[in-house]
């Protein structure tokens, strides 16, 4: 099954759940599919790493073709191509590798060219296999690098956790594409309902199943519970704000793997999840 | 020499507008003639890199130099590979700029902001 794991911005402890569940289970693969600032491989530190680059396509001219129809300029929908004077410039990181402006070109003006954008790194964390996708800084779109990610891994019978990219852009979509399940994690602030509810709208745009994990709870109000209980979302359980827990994380420490009393947490979250993703 | 300066509308009484790649208008200002057209910004509707469109129009119209509050980074790779110089705006006024220009009072624009990429929030 794939669990992806997800919120409204960095730093609410999509990492934290998704990295310990993974540890929890007795096999599962994780990817991190925060491919702009992927520090899942920070806690599992593996071993055996083997690294794939990953490359796209990006349109290259030649001048002496090119008659300056502009056709190209035109048909670009993401304006990587800009015709200045007399030449035409490609905007390489604006390109998202449609390949269009190639097959248009009637002069044979345009061809491809690979450009490396990135790397996918595997590696393995006692019962883990750890997944890393890792964006060059500068460049559009990570989603070639999340593609790779998840074609990762088909062994069925595991789970697979998915560390996806904060927020609700383009690159977090493509990593719930395949979920069987979403995991939203969220903080007990009024920040954090809004942070919720963008991550919630998108699952449901997805027609995905999901449930909420809160995370950093104390005995006072938590304005993202309310919110769950107002908009009938399935809660799976809580994670305490605790001193302890904040210490092994910030020690790039895998909870469960230090602490018994977090073992079990986990595990227990684990079962429910599981229960929820069967349903 | 004509300068070009996003505006929010078709008139040298308008303001100029916050954002160059989103302006609705564009006024070219001739500095000789004194003559002023506007044109329609067809970036507006962009799904992404909106700056690098709006500057192909400024480059297709052979201006000297933009006048504008803001500039994205990709849209100022368009207008420095063009030789387009660009000025900071003072204030919300076109005539007060195109004025400052005139007496050489406009300093160039230093700060360039990264580009959004419109891929959602975060
Ligand atoms: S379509 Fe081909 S010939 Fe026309 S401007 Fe683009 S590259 Fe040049
Ligand atoms: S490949 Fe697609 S996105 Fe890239 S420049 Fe050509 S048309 Fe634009």
């Amino acid at each position: 099954m794939k669990i992806a794991v997800l919120s409204g911005k960095g730093g609410t402890g999509k990492t934290l759940v998704s990295v310990n569940l993974a540890a929890a289970a007795n096999h599962a693969n994780y990817l991190d599919c925060d491919v702009e600032e992927p520090n899942g491989h920070l806690f599992f530190k593996p071993v055996d790493i083997q690294s794939e680059d990953i490359s796209i396509k990006i349109p290259v001219v030649d001048k002496m073709l090119c008659n300056g129809c502009r056709k190209c300029v035109d048909f670009c929908k993401f304006n990587a191509l800009t015709y200045i004077y007399d030449r035409l410039v490609v905007f390489e990181s604006m390109c998202h590798s449609c390949g269009g402006c190639v097959l248009l070109c009637k002069e044979d003006a345009l061809t491809e060219k690979t450009k490396n954008i990135g790397v996918v790194q595997r590696g393995v964390s006692e019962n883990v296999n750890v997944a890393t996708g890792i964006l060059n800084t500068g460049e559009a779109s990570g989603i070639p690098i999340i593609k790779n990610l998840l074609n990762y891994s088909n062994e069925n019978d595991k789970y697979t956790f998915i560390d996806s990219p904060p927020g609700s852009a383009c690159t977090t979509m493509e990593s719930i594409k395949d979920a069987d399940y979403c995991i939203l994690v969220a903080e007990p602030t009024i920040f954090g309902v809004h942070n919720l509810s963008m991550v919630y709208e998108l699952v449901n745009l997805f027609g995905k199943p999901h449930g909420v994990i809160l995370n950093k709870c104390l005995d006072e109000k938590n304005p993202a519970e309310e919110f769950c209980i107002e908009n009938n979302i399935k809660i799976l359980g809580k994670i305490p704000f605790e001193d302890e827990l904040g210490k092994l994380n910030s020690n790039a420490l895998i909870a469960v793997r230090e602490n018994e009393k977090y073992y079990s947490l986990f595990s227990n979250l684990l079962k429910i999840v599981s229960k929820e993703v069967t349903k | 020499m004509k300068i070009l300066i996003p505006s929010n509308e078709k008139s040298m009484d308008s303001s100029v507008c916050q954002s160059f790649g989103r302006a609705p208008y564009f006024l070219i200002y001739d500095t000789n003639s004194k003559e002023d057209i506007y044109i329609d910004n067809s970036a507006t509707a962009s799904l992404g890199g909106a700056g690098i469109k709006a500057a192909q129009t400024v480059v297709d119209n052979n201006v000297y130099a933009v006048l504008t509050p803001r500039c994205g980074e990709n849209a100022a790779s368009v207008l420095k590979t063009a030789n387009i110089k660009i000025f900071k705006t003072k204030n919300s006024s076109i005539k007060d700029n195109i004025i400052a220009f005139n007496e050489d009072k406009l300093s160039l624009l230093s700060e360039i902001h990264a580009g959004f990429h419109n891929h959602g929030d975060k």
